[in-house]
């Protein structure tokens, strides 16, 4: 391999990190490099709409590893590193500092931005989004100041937000669009629930309802609603989706729908790039359909195949989809993609606050979603990956133990 | 700071040093330790961390959903399972050996 141009990875999230692994342990002994756009070492997301934001974690704690198995694993990291064009004829990068960099395989985790909130006013009203260390620095720093914090977004990040909030006693008023919470993801009667969880802590909660516009006089914000409700705080956290960074690939000649577009093993259309993680749309071995996912399991499991790719091998990207959501003391946990469904049923009792909901398409288990019931994730989990049949019957029957089922005894 | 001590399956160990608050798997991710995964980052949500206790009098109880979630192990539950994710060092718990189990995944 000596002389070789490097096996380069874009992006220094969860996927970068896992490609940057999956080589090395894949017996990948060139010149390795790891271009990140960001200060830090790669890190885990997910604690910054959760722990993070009390301010009791410090963003050491956050590494994935640390700065020691670099040198260990001899991968050359770049940090505030920009991208700014791939010369795929030329096998070539370009970064922003003007650096040209050659390449013999290429990996693109370039991961995703939040999607801005754009109505009049917002521009001036220094909202806070959770994407990067630096943002979840800056609103754990906010928060402790606040008094009234108006969160806009419904979904996971939004709620993630909110539950932070009341914890730390600020009041909230959370507003979604949609006539639910988690509408993406989850069926009513979850929804439901999480909207009577925060009530009963306390969120002011308003579902079907807009932000029309902003208002910001001397520090504080008046958000208007599309009910013509104006609410008056401090501190304004928007969660209303994120957009993938594919424009890198799309400039470079790389088909783009909605993400970054690759096959079944992470493969983009040029054999010598593959892409992983959130920004990809990909073709998902499980689903047997293509999809783009934003989640820890994703960006690991897809990373895995890209980098099986890039040695030569072929690793067909084929992992149950999972994702988590901390809430006050509820852990939802959700395993496979439940939507679209026909049916859900209802395992347990809601009102217990440990409860799971089993979804099923043509009369086949697609997902199931447990409030605190974390065996029963696990189990579906298995179940799904079997392809282990499971009635709507045995779903809602609680003496079924579903490990058992699992485990085929 | 208090001293742990993490056994691979062949026998070879490292003696660390953990600052009280810190998880045993923060700790071991943040020392290079080799075997533990910790997916979800120590949101108990995975069962990637998992170790068994070989010498340790003063750890914290089993919560109920460390208990549900050690019962989805890839490697078998034995009475002295943990999630490495769930035990918060503290000044008496110096001295902990723990053993890595041969998978996680």
């Amino acid at each position: 391999m000596t002389g070789k141009a490097p096996i380069i990875v874009i992006g220094a999230g969860q996927s970068g990190q896992q490609i940057c692994d999956s080589l090395r342990k894949g017996g990948y002994e060139g010149h390795l490099m790891l271009l990140g756009d960001e200060a830090s070492l790669p890190y885990q997301r997910p604690p910054l709409s959760k722990k993070f934001l009390t301010g009791t974690l410090e963003a050491e704690r956050l590494l994935l590893r640390p700065a020691s198995y670099y040198e260990q694993q001899k991968i050359d990291v770049h940090l505030n590193a920009r991208v700014d064009s791939i010369d795929r004829a030329a096998c070539r990068l370009r970064l922003r500092s003007g650096e040209a960099l050659a390449y013999s395989g290429l990996a693109l985790a370039t991961g995703t931005r939040i999607r801005p909130l754009t109505v009049p006013g917002a521009a001036d009203a220094n909202i806070h989004y959770v994407r990067s260390l630096a943002d979840g620095e800056r609103l754990a720093a906010a928060l402790k100041n606040a008094r009234r914090v108006a969160v806009i977004g419904g979904g996971f990040i939004g709620l993630e937000v909110a539950a932070i909030a009341r914890e730390q006693g600020r009041e909230v008023v959370l507003i979604e669009a949609f006539e639910r919470l988690m509408a993406r993801a989850v069926a009513p009667q979850v929804s439901a629930f999480y909207a009577e969880l925060h009530r009963g802590h306390g969120v002011e909660v308003l579902l079907g309802t807009g932000v029309d516009a902003i208002r910001t006089v001397a520090g504080e914000h008046t958000v208007v609603t599309s009910t013509g409700a104006e609410y008056t705080v401090d501190l304004i956290v928007a969660g209303i989706g994120v957009v993938p960074n594919s424009e890198l690939a799309e400039a470079a000649g790389l088909a783009c729908r909605n993400g970054i577009v690759v096959d079944d093993c992470a493969r983009t259309s040029d054999p010598l790039i593959v892409a992983a993680g959130d920004c990809t749309w990909h073709m998902n071995g499980f689903l047997q359909r293509e999809i783009r996912l934003e989640s820890v399991q994703n960006a690991v499991d897809q990373a895995k195949s890209a980098a099986a790719s890039l040695l030569g091998q072929s690793s067909v990207y084929c992992q149950v989809p999972w994702f988590w959501s901390d809430q006050y003391d509820i852990k939802l946990q959700i395993a496979g993609i439940g939507m679209p469904h026909d049916q859900a049923v209802l395992r347990g009792d809601v009102s217990s606050g440990a409860f799971s909901v089993c979804y099923f398409r043509d009369g086949v288990l697609v997902g199931v979603d447990s409030l605190n019931k974390p065996a029963e994730h696990m189990a579906a989990r298995k179940l799904l990956a079997q392809g282990t049949p499971l009635s709507a019957a045995q779903a809602g029957d609680t003496s079924v133990d579903l490990m058992q089922l699992a485990r085929g005894a | 700071m208090p001293k742990v001590t993490y056994r691979q399956q062949d026998g070879s160990e490292q003696t660390i040093d953990v600052p009280v608050g810190w998880s045993l798997m923060e700790a071991a991710i943040q020392n290079n330790i080799a075997g533990i995964i910790a997916e979800c980052g120590g949101g108990c949500a995975c069962a990637t961390c998992h170790v068994y206790v070989v010498d340790g009098a003063k750890l914290p109880p089993i919560a109920d959903m460390e208990g549900d979630m050690l019962e989805c192990t890839a490697a078998e539950r034995q009475p002295n399972s943990r999630l490495s994710c769930q035990i918060k060092m503290a000044a008496d718990m110096d001295g902990l050996v723990v053993l890595i189990p041969a998978r996680q995944t």
